[in-house]
């Protein structure tokens, strides 16, 4: 599935490893919440990189205090009509200040990208649009209203920059 | 009113462009129905029984002529002459084509309009009470939070697939005209000492399962209101039940944790947002947005005017528009006119490109280009000389818009209902003419007095049943269309949810039924000025719903 990350399309290195699949020795992988909270020591202790896949139900507070040792974390998509990882996107990136990859997978299509920039993800795995598209999506808006992830201005300070 | 400036202009320009493309994108088969389905909700496009519809926002329900005007355009070109101005004060369009909404779109960014998340499970059209910056009662003017409301929640990132629609209403006066305590969010505006602040309700609503809003903040202050309102929509955003979609309005999840722990999740939330995610709006840019809604400048007029005097004393149906139509103005020898798109047998809320043409000819002559759209659906000028009034109701006659009915028993709310909507179980339309038929004599209904009647043509409760003071609920039994009464409900200051009479009844005995009712609460009335809500509240519903099955 094309990932494509900051303007490009790259490969994807990581391997999400299902909660009864066997952790591979080498590596980068990315495991369930559930998995990284019940086998977190052995994960860590690992010489690859981790990344976590939040599901919509997910609690991102309980990465906080690991976020400095994630290098990926995957937020889930199962439907796009579900926009529950737009806040946990905001949470990490805002609130908890992550600084790693925010990816967007499953049901990612054109048409949510640009909300899913503003809240903080940085690549989208899609099955549904190009490159072209991508770039397309994020730039569709010159202006936005509000403060949100990254580092455009809202228009009500535009407004009055002298 | 609020003027777009050129970053407001930009943003339309480019929501139409992007529609224009993904409208493209499904003409050609790129994007299916299924995924085109949440694009075209955020733009308002509904696909109906007969066609795409298309819902234009009309923030807080305030227009001027030439949009008013534009709107008539559209109607004429676009649709089959008609517009349907609804309860959350938009317009609908009811037969556009899908290949024209884009042009449509366009149209309406010319004149600063649009149709941004009117539909789809967002933040919703922003509304407000029709009489803003005109009426006595207010304590200010509550547009200008109506404003900055509607471009904070404009393309939100955070908020564009919520587990439903969401819907804000802000008052600023004790007499509340805005419904806010049927709303996923009602606001109150307050002032402690000079601080301006918010009176914060969550969780009204309407629907299958009515709820009257839970107060979750006595005060927010002005400056603190945006991030406020950010910590209730993450809350709601990331707890809120998405398993059914008729759990999955705000109002279950407060019900269901609880005012308390939903009071705490939110404050806890709250309390958590850190600077960098704070709002701060600058205090420039809300005297930015309050210019913008400076009172016009109306010329000092003595209290009454000899004109209008004249009239009422020559034309009888004129005195009896005026008593029944007019709104006190804050200003002396000015008034606030309700135009009725209620008249005897006609389609509620539905405006002609004719009458939409005249009302705006009306407003730019005599009321200041300042037209509002009422949650009645009427239309309203806020600001009109009394001097003025003769004419304005001569022009409003010629164009059939003068019915005297403002709040009185035939000015009822109806939804579409069977004849229009996808959801609709029963017709809604002809039961509502029906009732009014029966009611229709001017002096029998001046003599009733400010009685509301809503109709809804399923439980989706579009048509407001739940807080008429009599709500009529169309129902489908074994294909048989039944209609369900209840008694008590009101939407103001005093909000309350109606209770269910009984049975159903079929649609041909809802007007007589309503009829025995209407007039035992004649009989039973202290007074003259006690209104029918009142003589309910005071003796109870029994003698209603024993008047309600009499045999006829």
């Amino acid at each position: 599935m094309p990932l494509v990350k900051n303007g490009t399309e790259i490969d994807n290195i990581w391997a999400f490893v299902p909660d009864e699949g066997e952790l591979s020795p080498g590596g980068c992988i990315t495991v369930s919440l559930g998995r990284f909270r019940s086998e977190r020591d052995i994960l860590l202790a690992r010489n690859t990189d981790i990344g976590v896949r939040l599901e919509p139900g997910d609690d991102p507070h309980e990465l906080e205090e690991y976020l400095d040792r994630l290098q990926l974390i995957e937020i889930s998509f199962p439907k796009y009509t579900d926009g529950r990882g737009y806040s946990q996107a905001q949470l990490l990136r805002r609130r908890f200040g992550y600084a790693g990859e925010l990816r967007a997978v499953g049901h990612v299509l054109r048409d949510q990208i640009f909300y899913m920039n503003r809240s903080g993800f940085d690549a989208y795995e899609t099955a549904r649009a190009d490159l072209h598209e991508v770039v397309n999506a994020l730039e569709e808006y010159s202006d936005v209203y509000q403060p949100a992830a990254g580092d455009r201005t809202p228009v009500y300070r535009k407004r009055h920059e002298s | 009113m609020y003027r777009y400036d050129e970053f407001d202009a930009r943003i339309v320009s480019e929501r139409v462009a992007q529609f224009r493309g993904q409208v493209d994108r499904r003409l050609s088969g790129e994007l299916l129905e299924d995924e085109f389905k949440p694009l075209r909700l955020q733009n308002g496009v509904y696909l109906q029984l007969h066609a795409y519809m298309l819902r234009v926002a009309i923030p807080y329900g305030q227009l001027n002529g030439r949009q008013l005007r534009q709107l008539a355009i559209v109607a004429r070109d676009y649709d089959r002459n008609y517009g349907h101005f609804t309860t959350r004060q938009n317009i609908q369009f009811n037969w556009v084509a899908l290949k024209d909404i884009p042009d449509v779109l366009a149209k309406l960014a010319e004149v600063e309009m649009h149709a941004i998340q009117t539909s789809g499970n967002c933040i919703r059209n922003v509304t407000s009470d029709h009489y803003a910056g005109a009426t006595k009662d207010e304590l200010m003017d509550p547009r200008p939070w109506c404003e900055i409301i509607r471009q904070w929640s404009t393309f939100h990132p955070e908020f564009a697939f919520l587990p439903r629609k969401f819907k804000i209403a802000v008052t600023a006066a004790e007499h509340d005209r805005a419904a806010i305590r049927v709303h996923d969010i009602g606001l109150h505006i307050r002032k402690r000492g000079d601080v301006v602040g918010f009176e914060v309700h969550v969780g009204g609503g309407q629907g299958r399962t009515p709820h009257l809003a839970t107060l979750v903040n006595e005060f927010v202050p002005e400056a603190e209101l945006l991030d406020y309102l950010e910590a209730i929509m993450r809350v709601y955003n990331r707890f809120g039940r998405r398993d059914n979609k008729y759990k999955a309005r705000i109002k279950i999840l407060v019900s269901e944790l609880g005012e308390a722990e939903f009071r705490r999740l939110v404050e806890e939330e709250y309390a958590a947002q850190r600077d960098n995610e704070k709002i701060d709006l600058p205090q420039a840019e809300i005297d930015r947005i309050l210019a913008y809604f400076a009172p016009p400048e109306l010329a000092a007029k003595p209290d009454t005017s000899s004109a209008f005097e004249a009239l009422k004393a020559d034309d009888a149906e004129f005195a009896r528009w005026a008593r029944i139509n007019l709104h006190p103005h804050k200003t002396p020898g000015y008034t606030s006119v309700t135009v009725s798109l209620k008249p005897i047998g006609g389609l509620a809320g539905d405006a002609t490109d004719a009458q939409m043409m005249t009302v705006a000819h009306l407003a730019e002559t005599y009321a200041y280009d300042d037209i509002r759209v009422s949650h009645a659906q009427n239309l309203v000028l806020p600001h009109v000389a009394l001097d003025d009034l003769p004419d304005v109701y001569r022009e409003l006659k010629a164009a059939g818009l003068h019915t005297a009915n403002e709040s009185l028993i035939t000015d009822m709310i109806v939804c579409p209902g069977l004849d229009y909507c996808n959801l609709a179980n029963a017709r809604s339309i002809p039961v509502g003419q029906a009732v009014q038929e029966v009611f229709a004599d001017p002096d029998y209904q001046e003599d009733i007095g400010r009685l509301h009647i809503n109709i809804s043509g399923c439980i989706n409760a579009c048509g407001h049943h739940h807080v008429g003071h009599i709500g009529i609920l169309g129902v489908d039994k074994k294909g048989e269309e039944f209609y369900q009464i209840t008694f008590g409900g009101r939407a103001d200051e005093k909000a309350a949810i109606g209770d269910i009479a009984g049975p159903g009844l079929k649609a041909d005995d809802v007007p007589g039924a309503l009829k025995r009712v209407v007039d035992t609460y004649r009989e039973l009335r202290a007074d003259k000025g006690e209104l029918f809500i009142e003589t309910l509240a005071r003796l109870g519903h029994d003698p209603f719903k024993e008047a309600l099955y009499a045999a006829g």
